[in-house]
């Protein structure tokens, strides 16, 4: 046990609050006269207790309510369980929904979570206080624990603890039976969400504490540049949304055949055959590739580019077309962009030499405006000098050469070479796939060693015998 | 201040506002279709359902963040055990686990070369990882600091550079090389929780603790495009596959689909039943789904196109902290508070 659990808790954390809300709104309708649950009776041996339900009838309503399936109706129920909003009356400390005929109660506003009253170890220390008084071994050992802590920490204050807790279970006498009991089991619901026994969650753990920072300040300059902003924001084009709806559309559909996680994979999927032939034939460089594969250099001048094999067959294709320094240009430019700080003028120079000085051995045709722009650039080379030059090959490829290519007899020859792998035929001996043994966390790698040994002898022993 | 300045920041705050408002009422005018009318023609999604393939065990205490290397094997992981692991997914081994400075860390990321991993968290710092050292031992490599508040997420755009986001309401772009700080992009807020890159590199966005999300142009360090709509924390945010929209996970239990071109929310994903904030997300390959981890210890799969959910990863014990979707689409890993990462597909 450590000490967090005895510190005071100054509420519940703010990114919740918006979930708690939603929850209370569930809560609320449930409880609705009309549209809400069907409440039953609790019968404790001769006291009778209103307001109760099974958990059959929560799902049953949060089914009907959401339209939503059985399974999602639990998690959801379970959720108002964990967060304190419907309480087990059963098995108390098992904040769990069961879809049976397990009773359960709503609780009451007073103690919602949201309301962000601060569990202080005075109020613990005065819950445990009127439990150890109210019922001798009343309290679990690790209440027990805490409440010796808590006795040691706040000493100071024990009388008043126990005046309290004596005073509290006094006036709670004067009630009727079944209130003091509903009373007595809102407390517990609280008090087990807000004090976690030792390894149930924390359903307030919201992580690590974030510093609250020094939000910016709004004064004049950042109103200036926010008007700044909104003109330039004001001003832009807009596309129809019809046509970006379109356009998404157009993208997922290209790219269905191609996404493993909707239609599977060719010759199998890894993950479940344990065979790596699927990134073997997708390697960056192979003899033939896979059709998919050549498939998708039509679908952009980036997909061909971004693609190693790709590019070489571009550049093969450029060659022949006696337009190849172009792409090299592009890929030069590429390397400045991605590269090191410290070799960026190395490398502008290497470019100016090759490509852009007059003469130069693969001179590339580039416009007077964008030359002059890029030719003063230079003198002081930075990692974006070539920006302007390399858009304009890109576009000069992407307009002319990269059309022609995907007409041409070597892409189509290309497409038609490329392989279409069969369908790895599912093993039917299960266990004749290798063991593949997890090698052991670093932390536990002494203690763990000795017990690994144990198992894979009986892995061995397994494998040996079937 | 002054009851002269006091004016003058009213006037200015009222400009503001009314330069908001007909923002809106430009973007309203370019809606000329609902997301049911647009997506008529295709029918939603069935039933998805993916199984555990693999549980990734070793951390001792809760995952905060999770990272897929380029070759969709590898993956890194950050845990409160104060440990950063990189994992071989397929057959679970831990690669390396990496002991940190802090154990206060929120976030971690894999170069694309995956020659280098990265972390932050409460110190405030970026810390650099050589996991390609040449005697084998993964040191620290550089310490970014010079945020004053939390790291809350970090990405690299090359073994050059990389991006954080921070508390302190700014995102910075650094240079790796000499740990200097090349480009400070503010204008948030609210605490900056989360950032994606975009496919050509050239574009950041960033989702904040004052409900709104950013799209930041790393070249010239401004801000492109602001989007609001949530009601409350954005924890979340990715790009559509195709780098035309933002996706945005939220405290307000809701994702929504923010479109470029359209300077707009296009699409929200959410429904009455889901009352628990959205802490992480990421599209499968095509965009057609999307996976998000909600506080309620399950992830929901959405169809991105007819916003309806069609699929529940229910296997962990704890809050989901953050997912990821292979750069091959091939498979999605959750990772949890309950110490566990989960391999699906």
């Amino acid at each position: 046990m450590t000490i967090n659990t005895l510190l005071v808790k100054e509420g519940c954390p703010q990114e919740q609050m918006a979930c708690f809300r939603k929850m209370e709104k569930v809560i609320v309708a449930m409880q609705d006269p009309d549209m809400g649950m069907k409440m039953r009776n609790q019968r404790l041996l001769i006291t009778v207790i209103p307001h109760a339900m099974t958990g059959h009838d929560i799902i049953t309503w949060l089914i009907q309510k959401y339209c939503i399936s059985e399974e999602e109706a639990l998690h959801l129920g379970n959720l108002l369980v964990k967060y304190g909003y419907i309480y087990p009356l059963k098995e108390p400390r098992s904040l769990v929904l069961r879809r049976d005929e397990s009773p359960y109660r709503f609780q009451t506003p007073y103690f919602w979570t949201s309301t962000q009253w601060p569990a202080t170890e005075l109020d613990y220390a005065i819950y445990l206080a009127k439990k150890n008084i109210r019922k001798q071994g009343e309290l679990m050992e690790y209440e027990k624990e805490r409440y010796s802590l808590l006795h040691k920490r706040i000493n100071h204050t024990w009388d008043f603890v126990v005046m309290q807790a004596r005073e509290q279970l006094r006036a709670s006498k004067q009630r009727r039976k079944a209130d003091r009991i509903v009373l007595e089991c809102q407390e517990q619901a609280y008090w087990l969400i807000n004090r976690p026994a030792p390894g149930m969650p924390n359903i307030l753990d919201a992580g690590l504490e974030r510093p609250n920072n020094l939000r910016v300040t709004l004064n004049s300059d950042f109103y200036k540049r926010e008007i700044e902003a909104c003109q330039r924001a004001l001003g832009r084009n807009r596309v129809k949304s019809s046509n970006c709806l379109e356009g998404f559309l157009k993208h997922s559909e290209q790219y269905q055949n191609h996404d493993p996680i909707m239609q599977g994979c060719l010759p199998s999927n890894p993950w479940i055959s344990d065979d790596a032939a699927h990134w073997t034939m997708n390697a960056d460089v192979v003899p033939v590739p896979t059709r998919l594969r050549v498939e998708r250099w039509s679908f952009s001048f980036m997909e061909l580019l971004s693609d190693t094999m790709g590019r070489k067959e571009f550049m093969t294709y450029l060659e022949k077309e006696f337009s190849a320094e172009n792409l090299c240009f592009w890929q030069a430019c590429e390397e400045i962009r991605h590269g090191e700080n410290s070799r960026i003028s190395e490398k502008v120079n290497e470019i100016y030499k090759n490509f852009l000085a007059p003469g130069a051995a693969r001179w590339v045709n580039i416009d007077s405006k964008t030359m002059y722009k890029t030719l003063e650039g230079i003198k002081r080379p930075h990692r974006f000098v070539m920006d302007d030059a390399q858009m304009h090959i890109y576009f000069l490829m992407k307009k002319d050469s990269y059309p022609r290519y995907l007409k041409s007899d070597l892409y189509k020859n290309m497409l038609a070479k490329a392989i279409v792998p069969q369908e790895t035929k599912k093993s039917v001996f299960p266990f004749m796939r290798r063991q593949r043994h997890s090698s052991p966390s670093p932390a536990q790698a002494a203690t763990q060693a000795t017990e690994e040994d144990g198992r894979v002898k009986e892995a061995g022993q397994a494998g040996a015998n079937a | 201040m002054t009851t002269i300045a006091m004016g003058e920041m009213e006037q200015l705050r009222k400009e503001a506002d009314n330069l908001k408002d007909q923002i809106t009422a430009a973007r309203k005018a370019m809606q000329d279709t609902t997301l049911q009318e647009a997506a008529a023609s295709i029918n939603v999604v069935g039933r998805v359902q993916l199984k555990t393939r693999k549980t990734l065990r070793g951390h001792l205490a809760k995952i905060y963040a999770m990272h897929w290397s380029t070759d969709s094997k590898l993956c890194v992981s950050a845990s409160q055990d104060g440990k950063l692991i990189v994992w071989d997914s397929i057959t679970t081994n831990k690669v390396n686990a990496i002991p940190l400075k802090s154990s206060w860390v929120m976030t971690c990321a894999y170069a694309p070369s995956g020659n280098l991993v990265a972390c932050g968290g409460l110190d405030n710092m970026c810390s650099i990882y050589n996991l390609k050292g040449k005697d084998g031992n993964v040191k620290v490599m550089r310490e970014l600091a010079a945020h004053t508040g939390y790291l809350s997420c970090c990405r690299f755009l090359s073994d050059s550079e990389i991006i954080t986001s921070s508390g302190d309401c700014t995102c910075v772009l650094w240079d790796i090389e000499t740990g200097t700080q090349k480009t400070i992009f503010a204008g948030h807020q609210g605490d900056c929780m989360s950032l994606a890159v975009s496919p050509d590199f050239k574009f950041f966005i960033s989702g904040a603790c004052d409900f709104t999300a950013k799209l930041w142009d790393i070249r010239e360090g401004t801000c492109r495009q602001t989007f609001g709509g949530h009601e409350s924390d954005i924890n979340a945010i990715g790009f559509f596959p195709n780098g035309n929209a933002v996706i945005t996970g939220s405290d307000d239990a809701s994702c929504k689909l923010y479109d470029l071109r359209a300077d707009q929310e296009l699409i929200t994903y959410q429904d009455s039943s889901i009352m628990c904030g959205v802490t992480s997300l990421a599209p499968s390959l095509s965009g057609r789904l999307l996976l998000a981890g909600y506080d309620d210890f399950n992830v929901n799969i959405w169809d991105t196109l007819k916003a309806e959910r069609v699929g529940v990863l229910a296997g962990h014990d704890n809050r989901v902290s953050c997912i990821g979707v292979s750069s091959d689409g091939m498979a999605c890993c959750t990772g949890s508070w309950d110490s566990f990462l989960k391999i699906w597909n």
